[in-house]
C-alpha cells in the first residue's frame, strides 16, 4: 500500500512543479468539446442523443494523451530505471501508475463537465450521482487498459503514435456501455434499467484490472 | 507432408463439388446461399486460429520458448487472411439478402473489431523492435484482445442483431445435404488451415536459422 501512495504521491508532485500535462490535456478536451459544439449543428431533438457521445469521446482522447504522456515521463531521464530497480513487486507499480492515471483522468473530466453543461446547455443536477459513478466506472476502465498500453506503445518504434491504435479498439465496450448509460439518465430514466450496461461495464474494470497486474511486468521491464 | 497436401487438394475438390452442385438450392435465397458453405469454413478457421494465437501467447509468456511466439504469429497472420475472407463473402452474400454491404449488427461488429484487433496486432510486431521485445508485447496484446472480444459481442447484442442464427435456440436447423456439405468444406478449409501454418512455421524457422548462419559469419 506503502509503494502504491508513493508512486502516485512522486506522480503529482512531478505534475504539480511542471503543470504541462495538465493545462494541455484541458486546453485539449475544452478544443474538442468546442469543435464538436462548432460542427455540429444541435437542435433539441438530436442534442440527447448526440451529446453524451462528445462526452465520451472528449474523455477518451484527452485521456488518451494524457496516458502517453505520463509513461514517457517515466522515459526521459530514465526515471523508469529507478522505478524498476525499486525492490518491490511489479504489480505494485502498475497499481501505482493504474491510480495515478486514474485520478489524473478523473481530475480532467471533472472540469471538463462544467463546459460541457455550459456549451451543450444542459442539466446534470438531476441525475448527478448516477452519471459521477458511470464517468467513475468508465474511467477506471480507461485507466486499466490505458496504463498497460502505454508502456508498450512508448517502448516501440511509433512511441505515442500507435497508443491510439492499440487502446481504442480495446476500450469498445467501455465506451458503448458508458455512452448507452448516459444517454438514458440523461433522457430521464433510472440507473436500474440499464443494468446489463452496468455488469459489462463492471466486468470490464474486473478483467482487465486483474489482467493488468498480471501482464504488466512483461511490459515495463527493459530487453 | 505428401499425404495432408493430397488429402487437402482432395477435400478443396469435394468440397467446390458439394457446395456448388450437390447442395440443394436454398428456398428463399436461391444460388447465393452457396457462399454461406465458404463463409463458416474461413470464420471457422479464424476462429481457431486466433484460439490458438491466445493460448501460445500464454505458453510463450510463461515459458519464454522461440517456438510458442512463432506459432502464435504464424498462426495469426493465417488467421487474419481468412477472417478477411469471412468478411468479403459476408458482404457478398449480405448485399443482395438484406439490401447492404455492411450493417452494425452484433455478430458485424465483432468480426470486424476482431479483425482490426488482430491487424494492430500484426502491426504491432513490425514496430516493436527487437525480437524479445516484439514477441512479449505482441503476446500481452493478444491475450487483451482475446479476452476483449466477448464483452465486445456482450456489448453489441444489447442492441438487437439480424444476422442468422443457424445453430442453437432460435436456430432454423439445417438440412442433412446441406450439413454435409458444410462439414466437408470445414474440414477442408481445416486442412488448408493446418498445412498454411505448417509452412508459415518452417519460413519462421528457416529465417532464423538464417539469422544465426549470418551472425557467425560476421
Amino acid at each position: 500500500m506503502k509503494t502504491i501512495i508513493s508512486i502516485v504521491r512522486k506522480d503529482f508532485i512531478s505534475e504539480f512543479r511542471s503543470r504541462d500535462m495538465f493545462i494541455s490535456m484541458f486546453t485539449f478536451s475544452l478544443i474538442i468539446i468546442f469543435v464538436f459544439n462548432l460542427v455540429l449543428d444541435l437542435t433539441s431533438n438530436i442534442k440527447n442523443i448526440v451529446s453524451p457521445a462528445v462526452l465520451w469521446i472528449t474523455f477518451l482522447f484527452s485521456g488518451s494523451i494524457g496516458l502517453s504522456r505520463s509513461y514517457s515521463l517515466e522515459k526521459e531521464s530514465e526515471a523508469i530505471k529507478g522505478l524498476l530497480l525499486a525492490p518491490v513487486d511489479r504489480s505494485l507499480i502498475y497499481m501505482g501508475k493504474f491510480f495515478s492515471n486514474l485520478i489524473f483522468l478523473l481530475i480532467i473530466e471533472i472540469i471538463t463537465i462544467p463546459i460541457f453543461i455550459i456549451l451543450f446547455n444542459y442539466d446534470f443536477s438531476i441525475k448527478i450521482i448516477e452519471i459521477m459513478l458511470v464517468i467513475f466506472l468508465g474511467t477506471i476502465g480507461f485507466s486499466t487498459v490505458g496504463t498497460l498500453f502505454s508502456a508498450i506503445s512508448l517502448n516501440t518504434r511509433l512511441r505515442e503514435v500507435l497508443l491510439p491504435i492499440l487502446y481504442f479498439p480495446i476500450i469498445i465496450p467501455v465506451l458503448l456501455n458508458a455512452v448507452r448509460i448516459t444517454t438514458s439518465l440523461l433522457s430521464g430514466e433510472s440507473l436500474s434499467s440499464n443494468s446489463s450496461s452496468l455488469q459489462v461495464l463492471i466486468a470490464f474494470d474486473i478483467i482487465f484490472f486483474s489482467a493488468g497486474l498480471l501482464l504488466y511486468e512483461y511490459v515495463i521491464e527493459e530487453s | 507432408m505428401i499425404i495432408l497436401l493430397v488429402l487437402t487438394v482432395i477435400s478443396i475438390i469435394a468440397s467446390l463439388y458439394a457446395s456448388f452442385i450437390y447442395a440443394p438450392t436454398e428456398l428463399i435465397m436461391g444460388d447465393i446461399q452457396r457462399i454461406f458453405y465458404f463463409h463458416m469454413g474461413t470464420v471457422w478457421v479464424a476462429t481457431v486460429a486466433f484460439t490458438i494465437v491466445f493460448i501460445a501467447s500464454i505458453m510463450f509468456l510463461k515459458s519464454g520458448k522461440r517456438k510458442w511466439d512463432i506459432l502464435a504469429l504464424s498462426s495469426a497472420e493465417i488467421g487474419v487472411l481468412f477472417i478477411t475472407l469471412t468478411i468479403i463473402t459476408g458482404s457478398i452474400w449480405a448485399k443482395p439478402i438484406w439490401g447492404t454491404w455492411w450493417t452494425w449488427d452484433p455478430q458485424l461488429t465483432t468480426t470486424f473489431i476482431l479483425w482490426i484487433l488482430y491487424i494492430v496486432y500484426l502491426i504491432l510486431r513490425s514496430v516493436a523492435g527487437d525480437n524479445v521485445k516484439q514477441a512479449r508485447f505482441a503476446a500481452v496484446f493478444s491475450i487483451i484482445a482475446f479476452i476483449d472480444l466477448p464483452l465486445v459481442y456482450i456489448s453489441a447484442r444489447l442492441k438487437r442483431g439480424i444476422s442468422p442464427v443457424v445453430f442453437g435456440p432460435g436456430g432454423g436447423g439445417i438440412e442433412s445435404k446441406m450439413l454435409i456439405t458444410m462439414l466437408i468444406t470445414f474440414l477442408a478449409c481445416t486442412l488448408l488451415f493446418i498445412i498454411l501454418l505448417k509452412q508459415r512455421i518452417l519460413y519462421e524457422k528457416i529465417k532464423d536459422n538464417l539469422r544465426l548462419l549470418k551472425s557467425r559469419t560476421i
